[in-house]
């Protein structure tokens, strides 16, 4: 199925108030791949997730998803396929109740309201949230938050999951819980963050960015062995990398 | 910032007696909403001279409270706070007005205060009336019915938002201050000349909230219009609930049953 590539050519983006944000990035993620995506801060992490669905259109340069290139007609297609997990789940949950808001995506999309609480409730047992299904979203934990949020984005069956900084916020149980519940997923992801030991655990592919280019691109584990590279692109070996610190300090 | 947080507690408690499982919560949100509308342009429709008339009307929201197995005093805090305005609006009647209205041996009571009274008990009946109906049926089952009496899309979406992220709101607000507060080292508010950025700074971060908010709504195929999965059907004892009470309003509105039951002993003593 070419329906989960994510083809990124030569893209480009100003914003404006002229800020160069990505001068040329060119990269192609296949069907089931999970990428981490990781740089310094102002690297361009965040600009380059929001063309993967249209939030932000090219200044030059195209994208590709599955067999479409992102333009205003195939828009509303290329939001199905992709689904965008935002960095704070208090943007993502703006409904009044957790059913309400995992209702959204599916409502909007047009299924029969059968289908609809199917989905809802599928989304909401994935991870693991269905007794949530009354609550208002401000009284939940960052952790419930986090998962609704996924759950929102499930609900509307997308090929491809985008993730900004999954693991922030939450406390080292809830990280866990997380990186459990993305391990069972099959979609293609991207995952941009800061957390390296998340990507080590989560993705067979890194890319490395840095002031808006590519800096690097290949199999994780291999980056973040390369102690010069890793120190060009302002980052640090993952801390599960960097063996016992007591052991180390003798 | 210790006040903020407890404001915070106080705003969702009302919010949260709508989960209750009693008759009345159980009613059809656009029964209740209906309902509370006429109740209101009832009580507001009474002539300014008119104290005992009113008097009727205090079964409705006693009856909500006692059916709806809610708790008196938040309510009665929450109407209080708003009495000084109340008392504002009403306050120059009785020094307006002198004219006679009756008098008890040698106390006389002007119209003015007639009046004062008559303003302050619709006023208290009518923000009971709406405080009981959140109490009810929370902001969403009000929003839902909003939307199905067909109000503008817009103005039942900002509602929902700004019921939404008002909580948030406030607490950056709470943020901001006591970050000011942590390094302005006097203890008396906010400076004059620092509310103009702190203000500004807050409406800036709004704004790019919106913005995210907006994005992520449209990630999720938003198209200006807010789908709520609410099968609300109408039953008997909604209609019942709407009508019945409608009808014994606008009975009191009509017919001044305690003159008419004064009357109606005076005549049985002569």
């Amino acid at each position: 199925m070419s329906h989960h590539l994510v083809e990124v050519k030569d893209l480009e983006y100003t914003y404006p108030d002229n800020t160069k944000a990505l001068c040329g990035i060119t990269f192609r993620i296949l069907h089931g791949e999970s990428v981490g995506i990781v740089g310094a801060n102002g690297a361009g992490k965040s600009t380059l997730l929001s063309h993967l669905n249209g939030i932000l259109t090219p200044a030059a340069g195209t994208v590709r998803i599955g067999d479409y290139s992102l333009t205003k007609q195939t828009l509303r297609q290329i939001r199905r396929t992709v689904g965008m997990v935002f960095q704070d789940p208090d943007d993502q949950l703006f409904m009044p109740t957790v059913y309400d808001d995992v209702a959204f995506g599916p409502l909007n999309l047009g299924f029969l309201p059968d289908e609809i609480e199917q989905r809802v409730m599928a989304a909401l047992e994935t991870v693991g949230a269905a007794h949530l299904k009354n609550r208002p979203p401000y009284r939940l934990s960052g952790g419930q938050k986090r998962s609704v949020a996924i759950a929102s984005v499930l609900a509307m069956s997308p090929d491809i999951l985008v993730m900004d900084e999954p693991s922030s916020g939450l406390d080292p149980f809830a990280r866990r819980k997380l990186i459990k519940l993305l391990l069972t997923f099959t979609h293609t992801k991207v995952i941009a963050t800061h957390d390296l030991d998340l990507v080590l655990d989560l993705c067979e592919r890194t890319i490395v960015l840095k002031d808006g280019k590519v800096l690097a691109d290949g199999p994780t584990l291999a980056i973040f062995s390369d102690a010069a590279l890793l120190e060009q692109g302002h980052l640090e070996k993952p801390f599960s990398m960097q063996g016992c610190p007591v052991c180390n300090s003798r | 910032m210790i006040k903020i947080e407890a404001q915070l507690v106080n705003l969702r408690h009302l919010d949260e007696l709508a989960t209750g499982n009693t008759v009345i919560h159980r009613l059809n949100p656009c029964a209740k909403l209906l309902t509370t509308m006429v109740f209101i342009i009832v009580v507001t429709s009474f002539p300014k001279q008119m104290l005992a008339g009113l008097i009727p009307l205090c079964i409705f929201p006693v009856a909500l409270v006692s059916l709806g197995d809610l708790p008196v005093s938040p309510l009665v805090r929450r109407v209080v706070l708003t009495l000084p305005f109340i008392v504002f609006i009403g306050i120059f009647n009785p020094l307006l007005d002198h004219s006679v209205a009756f008098q008890i041996g040698d106390v006389v009571i002007s119209n003015g205060w007639i009046s004062f009274f008559s303003i302050l008990t619709r006023s208290i009946l009518a923000v009971s009336a709406a405080l009981l109906l959140v109490a009810t049926t929370g902001m969403e089952g009000i929003c839902a019915a909003l939307y199905q009496i067909k109000v503008p899309k817009v103005l039942v979406i900002q509602l929902l938002f700004m019921y939404r992220y008002l909580y948030i709101l406030l607490e950056e607000v709470g943020r901001t201050i006591q970050a000011y507060n942590l390094r302005s080292f006097e203890d008396t508010g906010i400076g004059y000349k620092a509310v103009g950025s702190l203000v500004g700074q807050l409406l800036m971060r709004t704004l790019d909230r919106a913005q995210r908010i907006y994005v992520a709504m449209r990630c999720r195929g938003f198209d200006g219009n807010i789908r709520l999965n609410r099968q609300t059907r109408v039953q008997y004892q909604d209609v019942a609930f709407a009508f019945g009470w409608s009808a014994f309003f606008i009975f009191v509105r009509m017919v001044n049953i305690p003159q008419w039951l004064g009357s109606l002993l005076t005549e049985g003593y002569r």
